[in-house]
């Protein structure tokens, strides 16, 4: 009892006293990086960052919208210098709330195509997610497939799978398809789309992917990188993929990007961060520990994504799906998508 | 102490403990001044009757699930003596050491059409064989059954083995059968644990994400995170949030007023509660039973978590887990302190408080337990963060630029308080069981010899209250170690846990290789609630 009553006493001691240290000022090297892109997938490249330049590059994750939240709250007071997502919708609410300023920069505008980045210069997309269709070669002919609007046909009566519009990713998809179709005709989608389902939504694209696959349904909209994860370990997986919307629009995409915070006390050294993300190199290895697409043009891509063919992504700019994402969630509210 | 003193002392501890609780309840109760119109029609035509329903559903049958479950097993294992019971004892808390999200996605897994066992089913026994679909209401509702049932199980195991021989000879002498002994004997005086722990049961399901997320439930709580999340309106979900809190105030309050109107005390217990022998195939029964229970909530998850894990181990586990478990540890284990001691001044801060509005705040502190973690987060960070730049606004004006930047909000102090915000409910619900078992006769005999204030805290109530103090801990230590929102908002920069590996790997859907940690979360949670539960075993 005495043993364990010394260290109660030494556990508590080390909280108080660690607790009472405030984590102080970051060396003028570094840089305080909020991200809800995982660790898994940022530490690599930001290792590589610190290689090259000799910055520390420190960073917390989390949700988004707690970051974002967090950001207000600190206010002036934070440290962070940069906001990382993984989803454009929650930059476009992040400089909404005026906590992402512009960054003018040529190396930036050449690197990232116009329509990956905001249009005021205060976020960039730096890797492309393409949700595009995903079909049973055995039950489903490729030619039978054309666009998302078309999964709400009569035809796919009990034969679509589709994840739960909880997920950002179908906030976004449905608020593009607001951008470009109009939101009366893609509730009326939407409604076909929730009529045409073969069992109740899934929680994730994994698992609607082998939904797929076990022959619960034969067609599916998801990620292609949640594919591609499961393409690289089982090379008979019965599952293809379908570039949608080829001919209308282009298939749907969405970016991991991030932008300099509204109290970064470093903004050059930020932008310089954010410049050689965007750089060929960074790019492709960006991209490549998801099995997701480079903005740059000029960067490599992963061989098994390659493997998919080219494909032609909707030019709206995504800051239209942070915009109309509000709308997008009432909508498949109305038309019973949970 | 004077009865002055000591009403002055009572009201300023259950202030102080009520302010972690507090804070997000009036941020979220502020929001309320701020118009969301548009977002709450909406809510109102779309989103509100389906959700108001399937959480009411949930609640009521998660809570009468794990009332009854938990004090079937509780009364086995302590008033019966069977083969296996030993082992059961402590077995039936392994569930509490795996996280609910965790168990929902090995659920979600295993019986979905697409999981092995329905594929199984449709090769071997028939192609048009179907399961009911475990992402449903239902598979919600058994998931947050089997993890939620020990929080019942333990303390009223605790109240059955502290209720000692009498009752029971009591009901022998009056010529009760056993089945009637149990009904008018022992379940009154367990009546105030089992209560607690369904009150703790119902807490955790209103304020549960993960598991509804999981299997596809649409309750309040998703709905505030798609407020939130999906509408970008922090306003409606903080409102939500309020109203999720008055709902938990309501119950507590409910239930105290249940619980007031009937008396419990027992007397000093007089030896052991006798245990039946159950013989032939009462005995096979129970061991049956409780075997049963035990496969389906932990030994099948486990060995899948295990196979899991197993596939990444070889990439995935390095020398940074030794750090993650470290951490997790140090953190679960101070934070269990720190409440546990919190729990125990606020029970006695209760004991005997008569005037309302004290009584009031003390109950607001254990409100925490039923808001979203994320809600409660946030809803506690932003007073810090406003409190620390205040703060850094003095320093700057001292100092000028030499002044040293300061960051409250991301210290382990940021995370003792918002875990105490959060489970205070946790420590305070064993802690106020075992004090109402205590007869106020014996507070008053003891003052009569002269032991008061501490001594008597030291030397009558601490060895009764033993048992009960063992449990919060367990129970906190547990919770503690899965526990996710406050951890990552508020860890200092590089702090990561166990937990915070479950949530790196699952953000992004990868489910099978959060596995691993949460293998480790599970195998570390084990340890202290087989010591603990020995001990507890000891004491009582």
């Amino acid at each position: 009892m005495a043993h364990f009553s010394s260290f109660v006493a030494a556990a508590m001691l080390a909280v108080v006293f660690s607790a009472t240290v405030p984590t102080t000022v970051v060396a003028a090297e570094s840089l305080v990086v909020y991200s809800a892109r995982n660790e898994q997938l940022i530490k690599p490249v930001f290792d590589a960052y610190t290689r090259e330049t000799g910055v520390e590059v420190k960073f917390t994750t989390g949700d988004a919208a707690v970051l974002i939240e967090r950001l207000a709250a600190e206010g002036r007071n934070s440290p962070a210098d940069l906001l990382m997502t993984v989803d454009a919708g929650e930059l476009w609410n992040a400089a909404q709330r005026g906590l992402l300023q512009p960054v003018r920069s040529g190396t930036l505008e050449r690197n990232v195509p116009a329509h990956l980045r905001d249009p005021e210069e205060r976020w960039f997309g730096l890797s492309m997610r393409a949700r595009t269709i995903f079909y049973s070669p055995q039950r489903v002919d490729a030619k039978t497939l054309s666009t998302y609007e078309a999964l709400a046909q009569p035809a796919w009566k009990g034969r679509l799978c589709l994840r739960t519009s909880k997920k950002v990713y179908n906030q976004s998809l449905v608020a593009m398809m607001i951008a470009q179709d109009g939101e009366a005709k893609t509730e009326q989608v939407v409604r076909g789309w929730v009529a045409n389902l073969a069992t109740d939504v899934f929680p994730n694209d994994t698992a609607m992917l082998e939904a797929i696959a076990a022959g619960q349904c034969d067609v599916g909209i998801a990620n292609t990188y949640y594919f591609g994860r499961i393409a690289k370990e089982r090379a008979d997986f019965p599952v293809k993929l379908f570039w949608a919307n080829q001919a209308s629009g282009g298939a749907h995409v969405n970016v991991s990007g991030a932008g300099v915070t509204t109290h970064s006390r470093r903004i050059a050294a930020a932008t310089r961060f954010l410049e050689w993300l965007s750089g060929p190199k960074a790019q492709a290895h960006f991209a490549a520990v998801n099995m997701e697409y480079p903005v740059n043009p000029a960067a490599a891509v992963d061989p098994l994504v390659q493997s998919w063919g080219r494909f032609e992504p909707s030019l709206i700019n995504v800051a239209e799906a942070g915009r109309l994402q509000p709308a997008a969630v009432r909508l498949m509210d109305r038309a019973g998508y949970r | 102490m004077t009865p002055v003193a000591r009403r002055s002392w009572a009201a300023a501890v259950l202030a102080v403990l009520a302010l972690p609780a507090l804070l997000p309840l009036l941020s979220a109760a502020a929001a309320w001044t701020v118009p969301a119109g548009e977002v709450w029609a909406h809510q109102l035509r779309h989103v509100l009757p389906r959700v108001a329903v399937n959480t009411a559903l949930l609640l009521f049958i998660v809570g009468g699930a794990t009332a009854v479950l938990g004090t079937v097993l509780a009364w086995l294992v302590a008033a019966n003596e069977f083969p296996g019971r030993r082992m059961f004892a402590w077995a039936l808390l392994l569930p509490l050491a795996v996280p609910a999200y965790v168990l929902a996605v090995v659920f979600a897994g295993a019986l979905d059409f697409a999981g092995p066992v329905q594929g199984w089913l449709r090769e071997s026994v028939h192609a048009g064989i179907r399961l009911p679909p475990i992402r449903s209401l239902g598979g919600a509702a058994l998931v947050l059954t089997l993890c939620l049932y020990p929080y019942v199980y333990l303390l009223a195991r605790v109240a059955f083995e502290s209720a000692g021989a009498r009752p029971l000879e009591v009901a022998q002498t009056l010529g009760l059968e056993p089945g009637a002994a149990l009904r008018r004997a022992l379940l009154p005086l367990a009546r105030p644990a089992v209560a607690a722990g369904v009150a703790l049961v119902c807490m955790e399901t209103l304020a549960d994400f993960g598991v509804v997320a999981a299997l596809n439930v649409d309750t309040f709580t998703t709905a505030i995170y798609r407020a939130w999340y999906g509408m970008y309106s922090v306003t409606a979900a903080l409102q939500m949030a309020a109203l999720l809190g008055l709902v938990a105030i309501l119950g507590v309050w409910l239930e105290r007023r249940a619980r007031s109107a009937r008396g419990y005390a027992a007397q000093r217990p007089a030896g052991e509660l006798p245990r039946r022998r159950l013989r032939g195939g009462e005995a096979l029964a129970a061991t049956a039973f409780a075997g049963s229970v035990l496969a389906v909530a932990f030994v099948l998850p486990a060995a899948q978590l295990v196979a899991w894990a197993w596939r990444y181990a070889a990439t995935d586990l390095d020398a940074r887990y030794w750090a993650f478990a470290g951490r997790s540890v140090a953190l679960a284990a101070s934070g269990a302190i720190v409440v546990v001691v919190a729990a125990l001044l606020h029970g006695y801060a209760l004991r005997g408080e008569r005037r309302a509005w004290a009584n009031g705040l003390g109950r607001i502190a254990t409100t925490g337990y039923a808001i979203p973690g994320t809600v409660l987060a946030v809803g506690l960070f932003a007073p810090l963060a406003a409190f620390n730049g205040w703060l850094q606004d003095r320093l700057d004006a001292l100092f000028g630029s030499a002044a040293p930047q300061i960051f409250l909000q991301g210290t382990l102090l940021a995370m003792l308080v918002a875990y105490l915000a959060r489970f205070l409910a946790v420590g305070a619900g064993p802690v106020e069981s075992g004090l109402e078992r205590i007869h106020r006769h014996l507070d008053e005999a003891a003052g009569l010899l002269g032991a008061r204030g501490f001594t008597r805290l030291r030397r009558l109530h601490l060895p009764l209250l033993r048992g009960s103090l063992f449990a919060a801990a367990i129970l906190v230590f547990v919770d503690l170690m899965k526990e996710l929102p406050i951890t990552l908002m508020t860890r200092p920069f590089g702090f990561e846990t166990l937990a915070v590996r479950v949530f790196e790997m699952a953000a992004e859907g990868e489910w099978q290789r959060a596995a691993l940690p949460s293998v480790l979360i599970v195998a570390v949670g084990v340890i202290p609630v087989v010591l603990l539960s020995r001990r507890i075993a000891h004491v009582a």
